[in-house]
């Protein structure tokens, strides 16, 4: 297992979580979203001891999905549902962005304390994990446009995800890519979604969204 | 050498080579731009030209209009000469000389700040307002690089503090370091060195109603302290210390090239940020540096 490779990814994950608390563009979510995806892709390879064609399927086909698919479906959405593209935050930039980096440094404080399985401890898998669950909680929580939200659900899939991949020798890869095509016929629906909520609502702010109507 | 001659010598290095560098920054827009630019020396001829100028002084103004930009530049001077200039070591090093370093740098701007309120010019006070609470935000950033490379010598002097971590850490400080360098000096994303646009300027206000000698102080001054973060940031990412002289010179003007490029590029090719925008990317430097500390302190296992 390539520890220090794996580390760093992991490390350019959880900067990308930061980034995308301080982005103030739905493009420039959307962009870090898809950078973290690709890494996470890549993380199968340096998991595994040898060579097998279905783990490197499985990154390949998350790689894709995570890195171009899903961007440009929410990318068709942003430019179909014409809205505006500077983020109009709930929790502001900064606060939110000290809030995700407290809660790195704390998921990291936390693994330590972790009773971990040798082989485990000297990785960032489970505070990359937690860390991007935070992020992830904190976009979905503070922000109030629903594509940001989804981004955040997405940033909160992929915690889970590294999450999945402590167990990457236990757990068949079905699952693995079982959850990928739930995640990417998600985002489809979602972006179907955001469309109606445009014409019906003439906005995407979710705080709108609290009256049912016939 | 001997230690008689190692003061003035340094002194004439600081003096002698800072104004070069906002000339090559200069240089170096002008060559992206496409145009050909104001002579690599014009800042010399600048303070020639200044220095044989005389002072208008407002009605308004005590002492304190001269004396400000004097005290100002004798600290930014002093805070060059602590800084150790790679195997040569420091002139005065001793514990806690980072601490001073940071103290002097704060008291060169309260000193900038205080002559620039003197006039009673209420568009300079608006400067000053401006140029504090970015500061404020910056010197923390400061503080937590110079933390990280103390956490990682276990030394608060600073020829100890300058032999720099690998890896990631690294590359965190240097970041870190770059985007504080661009804050405290008035540089792009944060400021516009040649902007004559009255509502965005910050630090062109606070000098605007000084002349003469003082205002030649004031701009010698913004280059020694541009040339200080430069070899700052280099000697904390390089490792020129355990070098032999030759070639620590040779690594030291290597590191100050590409920094001095580097922001004639960002300069070159960013806007300025909005104003709401600055204390997000100065909270990000802050960060950058605050995970360099924890990668210190923590090792190389977090």
């Amino acid at each position: 297992m390539n520890t220090s490779g794996l580390n760093l990814l992991i490390g350019l994950a959880m900067g990308l979580n930061l980034l995308a608390l301080g982005s103030g563009r739905v493009s420039s979510l959307i962009r870090a979203v898809s950078f973290q995806g690709m890494a996470l892709g890549a993380m199968p390879f340096l998991l595994s001891h040898e060579f097998s064609p279905w783990v490197t399927l499985v990154a390949i086909a998350t790689m894709v999905g995570k890195g171009w698919v899903i961007p440009l479906l929410l990318g068709r959405a942003m430019r179909a549902a014409h809205i505006e593209r500077e983020i109009d935050p709930l929790i502001g930039f900064v606060p939110s962005l000290l809030l995700g980096a407290g809660g790195t440094i704390a998921a990291i404080a936390l693994a330590r304390s972790l009773p971990l399985r040798p082989e485990h401890a000297g990785t960032l898998l489970v505070p990359g994990a937690v860390a991007s669950i935070l992020t992830g909680f904190i976009l979905l929580i503070g922000r109030n446009k629903a594509l940001s939200q989804v981004c955040g659900y997405l940033i909160l899939e992929n915690g889970i995800y590294l999450f999945g991949l402590l167990l990457i020798h236990a757990t068949p890869l079905l699952v693995e890519a079982g959850i990928l095509l739930d995640v990417t016929v998600g985002v489809f629906v979602i972006g179907i979604i955001v469309d109606r909520i445009q014409r019906a609502f003439d906005t995407l702010d979710t705080r709108k969204l609290t009256v049912l109507r016939e | 050498m001997s230690h008689l001659w190692e003061l003035p010598l340094r002194l004439a290095f600081w003096l002698l080579v800072a104004p070069l560098v906002p000339g090559l920054i200069n240089r170096i827009k002008a060559w992206v731009a496409g145009r050909r630019g104001p002579p690599v020396l014009q800042l010399y001829y600048d303070l020639a030209r200044l220095w044989r100028k005389q002072v208008v002084k407002s009605p308004l103004a005590s002492p304190g209009f001269i004396l400000g930009p004097a005290v100002a530049w004798v600290a930014v001077v002093a805070a060059a000469l602590l800084l150790p200039l790679g195997p040569a070591g420091s002139i005065a090093g001793f514990p806690g000389d980072a601490l001073v370093l940071v103290y002097l740098l704060a008291l060169a701007r309260f000193a900038t700040a205080w002559a620039a309120m003197e006039p009673g010019s209420a568009f300079e006070g608006m400067g000053v307002v401006r140029e504090v609470s970015f500061a404020v935000l910056a010197e923390g950033s400061i503080i937590a690089a110079l933390l990280a490379l103390s956490a990682q010598a276990g030394s608060l002097r600073l020829d100890a503090m300058l032999a720099p971590m690998v890896g990631t850490g690294s590359a965190l400080l240097a970041a870190g370091l770059f985007t504080v360098l661009l804050a405290e000096n008035c540089r792009v994303p944060f400021d516009d060195p040649n902007t004559h646009l009255e509502l965005t300027m910050i630090h062109e206000v606070m000098v605007l109603d000084h002349s003469g000698p003082p205002l030649a102080a004031i701009l010698h001054g913004a280059s020694v302290k541009l040339l200080l973060f430069s070899v700052l940031l280099v000697q904390a990412v390089l490792p020129v210390a355990g070098l032999p002289p030759w070639l620590a010179g040779a690594a030291l003007l290597a590191g100050v090239l590409p920094v001095v490029v580097g922001i004639g590029l960002v300069e070159s090719l960013l806007a300025r940020l909005a104003f709401r925008r600055v204390p997000l990317l100065l909270t990000t430097a802050f960060l950058l540096c605050l995970f360099a500390l924890l990668m210190a302190w923590k090792g190389g296992t977090a």
